[in-house]
């Protein structure tokens, strides 16, 4: 049943219009057949919490974190390498040691977190967007505006996003030269993401959209002259939330994997602003000394970051899946 | 069949030309070709010369058309970074990937299918349990850190197999190393390949047991048990043989992802194959590289994607009835 979905998305936007209906939604959303199987399923409440737990840990970063990595004042290079508490020749103040520059690997991961997870959610709502309007216009329009959009789809698909991801970004810094690498280094990220991954969105979108574009009520929004901009947005598209839901959620791993991965290679978030990938980039050089915990944590973090995005990802697409009830 | 063929031969043709119009785009204008290739004293009529001597002011379909007759017989410039032709340093490193892709493609295959099949037949033991969870957890660790963590236990504390490189090389014919032939050579392709096929492995033991416990519910399943053939012949004979129509789409279509994120595992073991080639590429703006590694993988998954629907055809009946 899509249309809980929608209730939820829509008394998030309407809480401040409507503060008296918003009870009512509450209400009805926790009796909804999603809340019950969200219940009935263990591990998905323990990945829901565990993400929202991760997500806090990541935003609530600046406040959280026990040390400001970033504070060129209160790092300091003789605090470089130290193993976690756990290990001979720990300091107490850091609980899972340092980095080669002395930063608290701890926090070090908060904030990396954090930039992860920033670029994975404007990836996504960046790609979200583009293949959402792609494929209302072909599903809407069809002839041949949809032939050409399906077509770059197509040939888009056939290669893997990492390699797309990785060609944008070369691209990119061909084009703007490695002087502002670190100020355009999050942008190019983002834009060779959400250029990666809107394939899905547009297809699964343009397949509502087909079928919905010959139903009476469009035909009837039709007949009294809606503008067919307007058509796609408010009437189309709110039947299509429940499987670009399901999408973004899955997406959302994939991206910050593959955020991850870009960073890793050496062609992501530099090491001034590092991200999970850049980390373990950073302790990849250190694994060789002995110093793992440099590599081995972040990457821990990020799995575990992962996994739980995608337990909920899953469980959204058995739940959201009438076939399956 | 010779219509279909034909078909997809014309799509597979118009997919590369579409490539090729990007890799040519990109060849030709990102960044100043001519800048990349000379030095900063090379004056500006020389510069011109030079530019003339390429073609580079030549109308810009006239210069495509040459891009592309140029790619079909395997020239692909000169590297800005080697300073040697592209089409060279390709062919030496084209073994190595090749040799990483098959080894990884046949662990994920050889360890994948039993999994699956055990799972999908035994729902509820506790080792279905097991490899589904491992399966999970296989899916969320990015390539690169099951890399990592592998170097960390096999090569790093327990030093018992290598952690870069591809060991001794024998040389076969004029270009082709194999590194199948040393123990050193051996030794190093494990690591990588599991790197590699791990992923592949995962997706390969989901599917087939998604697809076994989809048949084994069949009637014709049924009817085969209440004849009373022998589980075995029911199992591997009845159940399996059609669950193998989507394996063999994933798996050719997995082909080329293997390929592409053979550039991670090379990079992590510093292996010295196309991808790890590729990726130096883009971190230097190499152009030339980058357009033709484009060319090269695109020309691979056609090829593939080709190969697999061709053989779709052979091995599902139903698909040669419906076609005229």
């Amino acid at each position: 049943m899509p249309f809980t979905t929608n209730e939820e998305d829509q008394s998030t936007v309407q809480n401040a219009a409507a503060p008296v209906q918003e009870q009512g939604r509450i209400a009805r959303f926790l009796d909804s057949d999603l809340f019950h199987s969200f219940l009935k399923s263990k591990i998905t409440v323990v990945a829901a919490s565990g993400t929202f737990i991760l997500f806090l840990l990541a935003f609530l970063a600046p406040w959280i974190a026990p040390h400001n990595p970033f504070d060129l004042a209160s790092i300091s290079i003789m605090d470089a390498r130290v193993p976690p508490v756990w290990m001979e020749y720990a300091d107490p103040r850091f609980l899972l040691g340092t980095d080669d520059q002395g930063r608290d690997m701890l926090s070090a991961i908060f904030y990396g977190m954090r930039i992860s997870l920033i670029v994975g959610f404007c990836s996504v709502i960046a790609a979200a967007v583009i293949g959402i309007s792609l494929g209302l216009v072909a599903g809407y329009m069809g002839g041949r505006v949809d032939a050409i959009i399906m077509r770059i789809a197509d040939v888009q698909l056939t290669f893997p996003a990492i390699l797309i991801a990785l060609l944008i970004d070369g691209v990119a810094h061909g084009i703007f030269g490695s002087i502002d690498r670190e100020v355009f280094a999050f942008y190019i990220l983002i834009a060779s993401l959400a250029l990666s991954f809107w394939v899905q969105y547009a297809r699964t979108v343009r397949g509502s959209a087909m079928v919905e574009k010959n139903k009476e009520y469009v035909q009837a929004a039709r007949v009294i002259g809606i503008p067919s901009v307007i058509i796609m947005v408010r009437h189309i598209l709110p039947n299509v939330t429940g499987p670009v839901l399901v999408i973004a959620t899955i997406n959302l791993a994939l991206a910050v994997v593959t955020e991850a991965t870009l960073s890793f290679l050496g062609v992501g978030m530099p090491p001034t602003q590092p991200s999970l990938g850049t980390l373990i980039a950073i302790g990849n050089d250190f694994l060789y000394s002995g110093e793992w915990w440099i590599a081995i944590f972040p990457g821990l973090a990020l799995a575990l970051l992962v996994l739980n995005v995608n337990l909920l990802g899953d469980w959204l697409r058995d739940a959201l899946n009438p076939k399956l009830r | 069949m010779i219509g279909f063929a034909a078909r997809r031969i014309l799509q597979a043709l118009i997919v590369m030309l579409v490539v090729a119009l990007l890799a040519f785009t990109m060849f030709r204008f990102v960044g100043d070709p001519i800048n990349q290739m000379v030095g900063i004293e090379t004056s500006i009529e020389e510069r011109e010369a030079l530019r003339e001597r390429l073609g580079l002011n030549d109308p810009v379909a006239v210069q495509f058309f040459r891009f592309i007759t140029n790619a079909a017989q395997f020239d692909f410039g000169t590297s800005y970074q080697f300073r040697q032709p592209v089409s060279e340093l390709f062919a030496k490193r084209i073994p190595a990937t090749l040799e990483l892709s098959f080894t990884s493609a046949l662990f994920a295959l050889i360890v994948g299918i039993p999994m699956g099949i055990y799972a999908g037949l035994n729902r509820e033991s506790p080792i279905s349990k097991l490899f589904l969870s491992v399966s999970l957890i296989g899916i969320s660790l990015p390539t690169f850190f099951i890399g990592i963590l592998l170097i960390f236990l096999f090569s790093v504390t327990l030093q018992w197999l290598p952690s870069f490189g591809r060991g001794e090389t024998v040389q076969i014919g004029s270009w082709w190393t194999t590194g199948f032939l040393t123990i050193s050579g051996l030794k190093a392709l494990i690591l990588p390949s599991i790197t590699l096929g791990l992923y592949q492995m995962t997706l390969i033991m989901r599917l087939i047991r998604a697809e076994m416990l989809e048949v084994i519910r069949t009637d014709y399943i049924k009817f085969a048990r209440a004849r009373g053939l022998p589980d075995r012949l029911v199992n591997f004979r009845h159940a399996l043989k059609n669950t193998l129509v989507p394996v063999i789409t994933i798996t050719g279509l997995q082909l080329g992802a293997i390929i592409a994120f053979a550039t991670i595992t090379e990079t992590v073991f510093q292996w010295p194959g196309m991808g790890l080639m590729f990726l130096q590429a883009v971190q230097n703006v190499d152009i030339p590289i980058m357009s033709a590694y484009l060319m090269l993988t695109a020309f691979l998954f056609v090829t593939i994607n080709f190969i697999v629907d061709i053989l779709y055809f052979f091995i599902d009946p139903r698909l040669r009835v419906g076609r005229p």
